[in-house]
């Protein structure tokens, strides 16, 4: 049997159906001789509840409002609602519902952001009584037509029974009868011992497509007459654009129009992108690049190291005890200053949008982690109220926090604006991905840590100085001007605590936001937190001349649960066994995104400068771990996305551009640099934790940690690349 | 304009000489399971097999393709067989966003053809493809498999 698998996620069809009709929404009301309503999906078939469409052949369709870019939530999402529905699992197929739908049905489906590690955590209540509810319906459709009590009658995969008289039917038959009953007021959610679908490494459900090429990513969507459009937004961040020679290019083969895009950037559209490219590369364009022109990452890098000084103004977010007094009077202390620097997202999919705007309405086909923030560009850029606007997802060749924003979305509007009545395809080249990134935020900190005579740590003083994410992107977040995020994994409490204990502690955050746009960079703040405290941990450790490993059990006695987390990845890695000739150890642990986790490491190093990474451990507590197999590769994945920009990445600012452009200078890992990740999960249960970010930020410092134990050095700044530091 | 034979199909396409094979093949052709990436040569994401060997179809221009045998994702399979790579690929659940993955299944099958038993090293040396998703291990495991099979 080599048969095509055929595609259980059937987004394309759903995407291309949808604009097919040529309307936002293609679920409709249908409300027979004035009876219940039934809301039928665009094939006809019944919706159970809004979560669920179940057809006549028993395919269950679970409606799935988050992104999936990779990382595996849609099929964890529709393993949730499956487990409560006890449909049949190798019958259930998924697809999205649009943000326009949503918000006609007064948003049944909640939050659509793909960010935070939030796409399960956040909506599993509600995915789960999506589930449970359809079965009850189900159910009682069954019950009413054999006229028996519901409370005789059970399910599983999909087959309800009758257990007295042994009757049985199935969802697909009673599903149109479901429909048109009331959904119960509540429903009990299983206990999680009785599991059987979560918690179980299924298959995930969109992968036949992603080897054939029949997968349909933003890039690829194909309207009838559709344009292509390149663009370049002025290089300096806050730059604008002062003048264009459209009449150098509108010659060229294929170029249709040259269209200022807001006050900022210019777009050439034409007949097919490479046309588009190839013009815009030709068009001279003045800029107006401002005062941002004079910064550099040097100018940025005295501005921050200025934050450092106690005389300047901080948010303080984690204090207990007198840290600058106990500081002050300790028999010994040590100091230490660390960096980190901007980091793009670079997708493997550069950022792109199709719009198509009329006078009366105005669709976007896009890949998205946050439907609704899309859905709002639109109505924003197109003018359009929420009925005539509407936002068709599709698959996105990666996310890591970039697509959380609309940048390109609006773009893509005002340029089909421009245009009414042409769809248009927004590319932008890897260059321009490079150029207008919204990055992982820089930051700088000093560490002073006080021992007391018997090399107990009395006191640790954690000085952030840089830039606040919130205060560009969400300043309604800040807290009387202070960002509570920028504490992610040193926070006092919450779902990203600090995981020691220290008698005197401060930790503060000196606010200094440069130009260049921040973004949601996947671990967020937990990266260079993560890198501060455990390196510097390591090197506390080293004062008190004690093991890294003891050195931290130690502190960590009120903290239940980090520290078996810590402990499993120690086990794994045999910390207490000697490592094999030449090769050192490093582990750091953290909390971020409502998870526990820990990572060592084991890597040789060859005239200080060329590292070998032998093995990875990881460790993570989420709670409950709805699919392992996901997981293990979420794991793994944050290890190479933490690395490579541990080695390789960093964006430097000169005249207030970017000057990475490429992957030639904005390098990532290959598989000759990355060994197999080793996971150990140790999921505790009674609550939910983030997945997909949590485990990148002891990545780093694992290594870094391991470096000192094989060379005697510290580095204290990322990328490796400017330390002439490599993979062997 | 240009004759491409893409897929055992020959596209006649109205594109310049010098247009790289990337675009012709997602644009004029219409096959866009080959993906952009990078347009340098760099990343691997667009890579297609030309007479049989991998190659980065960003970095070809149409003159330079022409009279060749073009392979893409789209016809490595034959008819409704997949190839031994896709089949491991689904089998193993190699691909996350899966937006690399056609290249890497190609530089995969160019790998296999040439090596039907790669050893680490030989993995190493010749996929050196990006995934920022990070599949590494699973495609390392998946080539093994097919190679064991």
């Amino acid at each position: 049997m080599n048969k095509h698998v055929s595609p259980r996620l059937n987004r394309r069809a759903f995407v291309i159906g949808t604009a097919a009709v040529g309307a936002g929404l293609a679920i409709g009301l249908d409300i027979p001789f004035g009876g219940p309503a039934v809301v039928r999906a665009a094939d006809g078939s019944p919706e159970v509840g809004a979560w669920v469409v179940v057809r006549p052949d028993d395919t269950v369709v679970i409606r799935i409002a988050r992104s999936e870019m990779g990382q595996g939530s849609l099929t964890g999402l529709a393993q949730l609602v499956a487990e409560e529905l006890e449909c049949d699992w190798t019958k259930v197929t998924t697809e999205y519902p649009t943000p326009g739908q949503s918000v006609a049905r007064k948003r049944v489906w909640g939050d659509f952001s793909t960010g935070g590690s939030r796409g399960i955590r956040s909506s599993q209540d509600y995915v789960r009584k999506g589930g449970a509810t359809a079965r009850v319906m189900l159910i009682q459709a069954a019950a009413d037509a054999w006229k028996v009590p519901a409370s005789e009658c059970t399910a599983a995969n999909s087959v309800i029974t009758h257990t007295p008289s042994g009757r049985t039917t199935t969802y697909g038959k009673v599903a149109e009868a479901a429909a048109k009953l009331s959904p119960p007021a509540d429903v009990k959610l299983k206990d999680p011992k009785d599991w059987k679908l979560i918690g179980k490494g299924v298959k995930r459900l969109d992968t036949a497509d992603k080897t054939t090429g029949a997968m349909i990513y933003g890039i690829d969507v194909k309207l009838p007459g559709m344009l292509n459009a390149a663009i370049k937004d002025c290089p300096v961040f806050g730059g604008k654009l002062k003048s264009f020679d459209e009449a150098k290019v509108s010659g060229m083969k294929g170029v249709k129009k040259v269209v200022k895009v807001g006050d900022t950037a210019v777009a050439v559209v034409a007949d097919t992108w490479w046309h588009a490219k190839t013009a815009l590369e030709a068009l001279p364009i003045v800029w107006d690049e401002g005062d941002n022109a004079k910064v550099s990452s040097e100018s940025i890098a005295k501005w921050l190291a200025e934050g450092l000084d106690d005389a300047q103004p901080a948010y303080v977010g984690n204090k207990n005890g007198d840290a600058k007094a106990a500081i002050a009077g300790a028999a010994k202390k040590i100091e230490a200053v660390y960096s980190y620097p901007y980091q793009n997202h670079a997708t493997m999919e550069p950022m792109n949008a199709t719009a198509l705007y009329t006078a009366d309405k105005c669709e976007v086909w896009c890949g998205t982690q946050n439907g609704e923030a899309a859905f709002a560009a639109v109505l924003e850029a197109s003018g359009l109220p929420a009925e005539k606007c509407d936002v068709h997802k599709v698959m996105l060749g990666g996310g890591f926090g970039r697509r959380g924003q609309t940048d390109y979305v609006r773009q893509a509007v005002m340029i089909a604006k421009q245009m009414p009545g042409t769809p248009i395809k927004l590319l932008w080249s890897r260059e321009e991905d490079m150029a207008h990134g919204k990055y992982h935020p820089i930051t700088q900190c000093k560490m002073t840590g006080a021992f007391d005579a018997n090399n107990n740590l009395v006191a640790l003083h954690y000085r952030l100085s840089g830039q606040s994410i919130l205060f560009s992107l969400r300043p309604e977040a800040l807290q009387n001007g202070m960002d509570p995020a920028a504490f992610q994994g040193v926070a006092q409490s919450g779902e990203a605590a600090f995981g020691y204990s220290v008698p005197n502690l401060l930790i503060e955050h000196a606010m200094r936001n440069p130009h260049v746009p921040p973004g949601f960079w996947r671990g967020v703040n937990v990266n260079h937190n993560a890198i501060y405290m455990e390196c510097f941990m390591d090197e506390l450790a080293e004062a008190a001349g004690q093991d890294p490993l003891e050195f931290r059990r130690k502190l960590m006695g009120n903290h239940p649960k980090h520290l078996p987390v810590l402990n499993a990845v120690a086990e794994k890695i045999g910390w207490s066994t000697p490592a094999p000739q030449g090769v050192y150890r490093g582990i750091a642990q953290v909390m971020g995104y409502g998870s526990y986790v820990a990572g060592a490491a084991e890597i040789s190093v060859t005239d200080g400068s060329k590292i070998k990474v032998h093995r990875i451990v990881a460790s993570t507590d989420p709670g409950y771990v709805v699919n392992p197999a996901q997981v293990e590769r979420q794991i793994a994945g944050s290890f190479v996305y933490g690395l490579s920009a541990l080695f390789y990445g960093g964006c430097t600012v000169k005249d207030g551009k970017i000057e990475q452009t490429n992957f030639d200078t904005y390098n990532s890992m290959r598989i000759n640099e990355m060994p197999k990740v080793e996971t150990v999960m140790v999921p505790s249960g009674g609550f939910w934790g983030g997945v997909g970010e949590p485990t990148i930020g002891v990545a780093a410092p694992a290594v870094l940690n391991a470096y000192f134990a094989a060379t005697g050095k510290r580095i204290r700044s990322v990328p490796l690349r400017d330390q002439n530091i490599t993979f062997a | 304009m240009a004759n491409l034979t893409i897929n055992g199909k020959t596209f006649t396409l109205d594109v310049e000489p010098d247009t790289p094979l990337l675009w012709a093949i997602r644009e004029n052709a219409g096959l866009t399971g080959t993906k952009y990436g990078c347009g340098i040569a760099q990343c691997g994401a667009c890579t297609v097999h030309i007479d049989g060997v991998a190659m980065r179809s960003c970095g070809v221009s149409v003159s330079e393709a022409e009279g060749k045998k073009i392979t893409t994702i789209e016809g490595l399979a034959s008819g409704d067989s997949l190839h031994k790579v896709q089949e491991a690929w689904i089998a193993q659940d190699v691909p996350q966003c899966g937006y690399c993955q056609s290249g890497m299944i190609m530089a995969v099958a160019a790998l296999l053809n040439e090596k039907p038993k790669p050893t680490d090293a030989d993995i190493d040396e010749a996929i050196t493809n990006i995934c920022r998703c990070g599949t590494f291990a699973q495609v390392r495991e998946a080539i093994h498999t097919i190679a064991s099979a």
